[in-house]
């Protein structure tokens, strides 16, 4: 299957959920040092709960298409459940197989995430894909 | 003057139909459109075959056997020197260090010559064209010595602003590294105007040759440098063989780079004396196949004729050039093609780099996307990543076609609801 399918591009082209927020619980920002690209993730939490999302950045098709997908994804869920997530949902919901660079740009939401929410130095896992 | 040490005499046309048979990686239909080679080249079969020749006839350590394949493999090894000393044209043999690779080479200079030399308060000159591997090892030898690095900048044209060099240059400069062609835009650098600037100011210079000494006749004793680096695998050679030239009484009275087997006289529990030069800067077991093969590559790119490869690559990159401008929202960096060696840098407006190679890729289109461990190039160029074509003997006019097919698919892809 090819990557440039038409559901990434569909994110990559009209993104879910992207800007920011003006008053977030949970702003964090991180990048990809070997092609540059960055994303923003902004969260408003009440309850433990994700109430609001929003991203922005700049990216590749994969690294926007999977922000887009995984903030549609977290709405409305616990930060239990967000710190759940694996490298294996994002494949799954990326929904092709990818080359070890690429994995870097779909992980990168993923990253900004946890690192985000938890307030951790770092995302210890899955960074070499 | 960037083009005074390409020698044109021996021009001959390239048989590229021919050439391509070496390459067992272009027998596919469609073949694969190879346009990376500013990154490594590909391996003909003769280089292939002198390296088999010794894994499977005669394999051993080199400089100490008595046996006779031992000899065989060091008298080959040595041989491959003597053609890498040809090829630069070398006054001697020794003065060939073999290395890993050119930044192995830098390296070299940098912790060897650079611990002698340089002290608080030195300055080395660089340009903005650096990769990274003619960069970070000064760097950290300036933190090490408390010595500044001072950077040569380019033009819009991307071009060295080679005016800045006569008010850079002084008596603290002690070293200007430069690159010959640069690995992202493929600027031909006036190198032999720098050396000879340098030389008048008392400083020394070492010449990043990676993406120079593979593609056109390079001359170290015209050119006078002190230091020149270069990579065996960009130049249709093996990965793991690189190559430092120096002028003799530099590299004499270099202390050591590594210490162990092979780069002494005698040792004794305290103290060591040294082999003379190169084995100096040879410690341990080489890369005894990979070497060789290198030496094999010499005569296959001098064989094939460096001219002639320059001339091909002139009228690859002039193709390109023209063809590629056709595409809607393209931006092509980098000076015009007769200034500049085949490397092509571009970016199409709204498409990131990474997804124009991926999708070349699905068209069986090798090229480059990212930052081409050019960072500062890339910050002066404001842009965060490029897509890079760079071409080699092998290359074809079809591949360009493939690469511009390929991209109008992109353009068409990427961009067809912003219309």
């Amino acid at each position: 299957m090819n990557i440039y399918q038409e559901e990434l591009l569909d994110h990559y082209e009209n993104p879910s959920n992207y800007g920011v927020l003006s008053n977030p619980d949970v702003s964090h920002e991180e990048d990809n040092p070997l092609c540059g690209d960055k994303i923003r993730i902004d969260l408003i939490v009440e309850d433990n709960i994700i109430k609001e999302v929003r991203f922005c950045g700049h990216g590749c098709t994969i690294s926007l298409a999977a922000a887009s997908m995984l903030t549609e994804k977290i709405e409305g869920k616990s930060l239990e459940e967000v710190k759940k997530l694996s490298r294996d949902d994002i494949m799954d919901m990326i929904g092709i197989p990818l080359g070890p660079v690429r994995v870097k740009c779909a992980l990168l939401a993923l990253k900004v995430l946890k690192t985000g929410a938890y307030g951790i130095k770092g995302w210890p896992g899955e960074e070499d894909g | 003057m960037t083009q005074k040490t390409i020698h044109t005499s021996d021009f001959r046309p390239l048989d590229v139909k021919a050439i391509r048979e070496d390459f067992p990686i272009f027998a596919d239909t469609p073949p694969l459109a190879f346009l990376d080679s500013a990154a490594s080249t590909q391996t003909p079969r003769p280089v292939v075959e002198a390296m088999d020749a010794y894994y499977d006839t005669y394999r051993s350590n080199i400089h100490r056997g008595i046996y006779r394949i031992s000899e065989e493999a060091t008298k080959q090894y040595e041989i491959a020197r003597q053609k890498v000393a040809q090829l630069i044209n070398a006054p001697r043999t020794s003065q060939i260090v073999f290395t890993r690779n050119t930044t192995e080479s830098i390296n070299l200079v940098a912790y060897s010559w650079g611990s002698m030399n340089i002290q608080q308060g030195d300055e080395i000159i660089l340009t903005d064209l650096e990769h990274h591997s003619n960069l970070v090892p000064w760097q950290l030898l300036a933190q090490r010595t408390g010595a500044t690095l001072r950077f040569l900048e380019i033009t819009d044209e991307g071009l060295l602003d080679f005016t800045q060099l006569r008010d850079v240059l002084s008596e603290k400069t002690k070293l200007v590294a430069i690159t010959h062609v640069s690995n992202v835009i493929g600027t031909i650098n006036p190198i032999q105007s720098v050396i000879d600037a340098a030389h008048t100011a008392g400083a020394k210079v070492i010449v990043d040759a990676a993406q120079s000494v593979p593609h056109f006749h390079v001359d170290v004793q015209q050119l006078g440098c002190d230091f020149l680096a270069f990579s065996g695998h960009k130049m249709c050679g093996p990965t793991g063989v690189g190559v430092l030239y120096g002028k003799l009484e530099l590299l004499e009275e270099m202390p050591p780079f590594l210490g162990g087997g092979s780069m002494i006289r005698s040792v004794e529990r305290d103290v060591s004396t040294y082999a003379d030069v190169p084995a100096k800067f040879e410690a341990g077991t080489p890369s005894i196949a990979e070497a060789i093969g290198l030496g094999a590559a010499v005569d296959y790119i001098t064989q094939a004729g460096l001219a002639s490869i320059h001339v091909h690559e002139q009228e690859l990159l002039k193709y390109a050039h023209e063809r590629l401008q056709e595409i809607e929202g393209i931006t092509i960096y980098g000076p015009a093609p007769h200034q500049k060696a085949g490397v092509i840098s571009f970016n199409i407006e709204g498409v990131h780099p990474h997804d124009v190679a991926g999708i070349l890729d699905t068209h069986n289109v090798a090229i480059r996307a990212g930052h081409h461990c050019a960072q500062p190039l890339m910050k002066k160029l404001d842009v965060i990543a490029t897509v890079r074509a760079s071409f080699y003997l092998y290359n074809t006019y079809d591949d360009i076609d493939r690469l511009y097919e390929g991209l109008q698919k992109t353009q068409t892809l990427m961009t067809r609801r912003n219309k």
